[in-house]
């Protein structure tokens, strides 16, 4: 099977379409940039409960939904105009998918905005401890799976995609000890369920990093990373 | 006798659907004077499939569409080794005889070339000079069957006395059609049956290729790479002579297994 890293080095004989292909990548690789930054603003408003930040992401969100119908267009474009085939088709029709996946990402990252802005008006803090440890997993799929889309690097977007199970538990973990401070003091109760919220969020963060890494792998070699039904959902 | 296992000297089989083979071509090298033109081709031709041919000009995608029934022996200077079968039959065993052939395995061309007479004539001809029609009432039944198989019959049911060049570029390529099937033939060649044809009749023709598959077995060669798309089940990529990659036409346009295939088909090529 040829690779997308031998498809890069043969350019096509129309010039114009390998720099309409290669603007829908960049466009990607914007949005998939805006939509870490967001995640991780998200993350350090909730943590340092910088309200001002908080308040940035949430207006930022405009700028992501946009990107995504600019890539809705090309993609649309580029197949009526271009009728792409093997390679060239896996890369745009997967365009469109992965920028969902982005725009979903980006809407998480504002929903834990929204939470931070009451949680920092909270005074217990304790509950909120084990919120950072999950929240940089999260961050760093996301960063690995846009190297590995810039790169081209099935290998590691296969990483990423292995690590969602890590997530995943840090997830129940973290639910579980929600749970107990819960039951020890019924007056973090509001607090932990926003936090619960904001752990759900993340999780689901990492969910689309771990599509787009299936995306990846669809890219390079026209073939799906096989995974057991039961981890589907 | 040649088993007819999907094959591989020559070119990577993606996979393959339980079909049976109609035509098989087996360690195929074919020379015009000194000059190789075909080098060692292996393919399966698949029953009641339309199989696309596709490949950049000289490929030898044409030449290899005519070895399959021995258009090839009408250019002085060609020579054929290896073998070509039709239903396990080598086809150019020296006790064959090439009309019989041609009546199995009929062609038509890249450009509708009807023959200077009416309508009917041009489609009861095959069948007369074939001897497939006992009476007059019979030739008539046969150039209905056929002017309908081909998608013409109510176009040109109250004016078969006309000349058949009178009729649009499309209709008198549907009108070789109706000739080609005429005399019951199993499979039928098309050598770029649409390239002198508008969009609409391509489709006329497409949707007749559709159809058509049901009673026989096809063979199109095309540069439209689209055309193959649409119209095939099979795919075979030819470049400089040789079968690069023989495959289910969706797996040859979604993810080749060749780089060359894959530089091919998204314009890399050059």
């Amino acid at each position: 099977m040829p690779e997308q890293g031998d498809a890069r080095d043969h350019q096509h004989i129309v010039r114009s379409f390998d720099e309409e292909l290669k603007a829908l990548s960049g466009a990607i690789v914007e949005m998939g940039g805006l939509a870490e930054r967001q995640v991780a603003d998200a993350l350090k408003g909730l943590v340092e409960e910088d309200i001002e930040l908080a308040a940035r992401v949430i207006e930022r969100d405009a700028r992501i939904d946009e990107l995504e119908e600019r890539i809705d267009q090309d993609v649309i474009r580029l197949l009526a105009l271009r009728q792409p085939l093997a390679i060239d088709l896996r890369m745009i029709a997967m365009a469109l998918k992965i920028s969902n996946d982005l725009e979903r990402m980006a809407d998480y990252a504002v929903s834990i905005a929204k939470r931070s802005q009451r949680l920092s008006e909270q005074a217990d803090r304790k509950p909120m401890q084990s919120l950072p440890r999950i929240g940089q997993s999260c961050l760093a799929m996301v960063k690995d799976v846009l190297d590995a889309y810039v790169e081209r690097d099935a290998e590691k977007a296969s990483a990423v995609w292995h690590r969602d199970r890590e997530v995943d538990e840090q997830y129940t973990s973290l639910f579980r000890e929600l749970v107990t401070y819960m039951l020890e003091d019924p007056r973090t109760i509001s607090t932990c369920i926003d936090l619960l919220f904001v752990a759900k969020n993340l999780e689901r963060i990492a969910d689309h990093a771990t599509n787009i890494a299936e995306k990846i792998v669809y890219i390079i070699h026209g073939t799906h990373i096989n995974r057991p039904r039961h981890e589907v959902e | 006798m040649v088993t007819t296992t999907v094959p591989t000297a020559t070119a990577t089989v993606s996979s393959s659907a339980p079909v049976s083979v109609k035509m098989s071509a087996r360690n195929v090298n074919l020379w015009y004077g000194t000059k190789q033109a075909l080098f060692d081709v292996n393919m399966d031709v698949m029953k009641h499939r339309v199989t696309a041919l596709i490949g950049p000009s000289g490929c030898g995608k044409t030449t290899f569409l005519r070895c399959l029934n021995r258009m090839n022996d009408t250019i002085g200077s060609c020579r054929v080794e290896g073998d070509i079968r039709l239903d396990g039959l080598n086809i150019y065993d020296p006790s064959i005889d090439v009309v019989q052939v041609r009546a199995r395995v009929g062609m038509v061309f890249q450009k509708p070339n009807p023959f200077p007479k009416s309508i009917y004539e041009n489609v009861a001809y095959g069948p007369r000079i074939h001897g497939l029609a006992r009476s007059k009432a019979d030739l008539d039944d046969i150039v209905e069957a056929s002017l309908r198989g081909a998608g013409l019959w109510e176009e040109v049911a109250d004016r078969l006395d006309q000349p058949g060049t009178s009729l649009s570029g499309g209709q008198q390529q549907r009108l070789c059609i109706a000739r080609a099937i005429a005399v019951s033939p199993e499979v039928i060649l098309m050598d770029e049956p649409c390239s002198a044809l508008d969009p609409i009749a391509t489709a006329h023709i497409e949707e007749l290729i559709d159809e058509l598959r049901k009673t026989f077995t096809i063979v199109i060669v095309t540069h439209n790479m689209q055309q193959a798309a649409r119209v095939s089940q099979y795919t075979a990529f030819f470049h400089l002579g040789k079968l690069i990659e023989f495959g289910p036409t969706e797996e040859i346009f979604t993810r080749p297994l060749e780089q060359m295939t894959q530089d091919y088909i998204t314009g890399r090529f050059g």
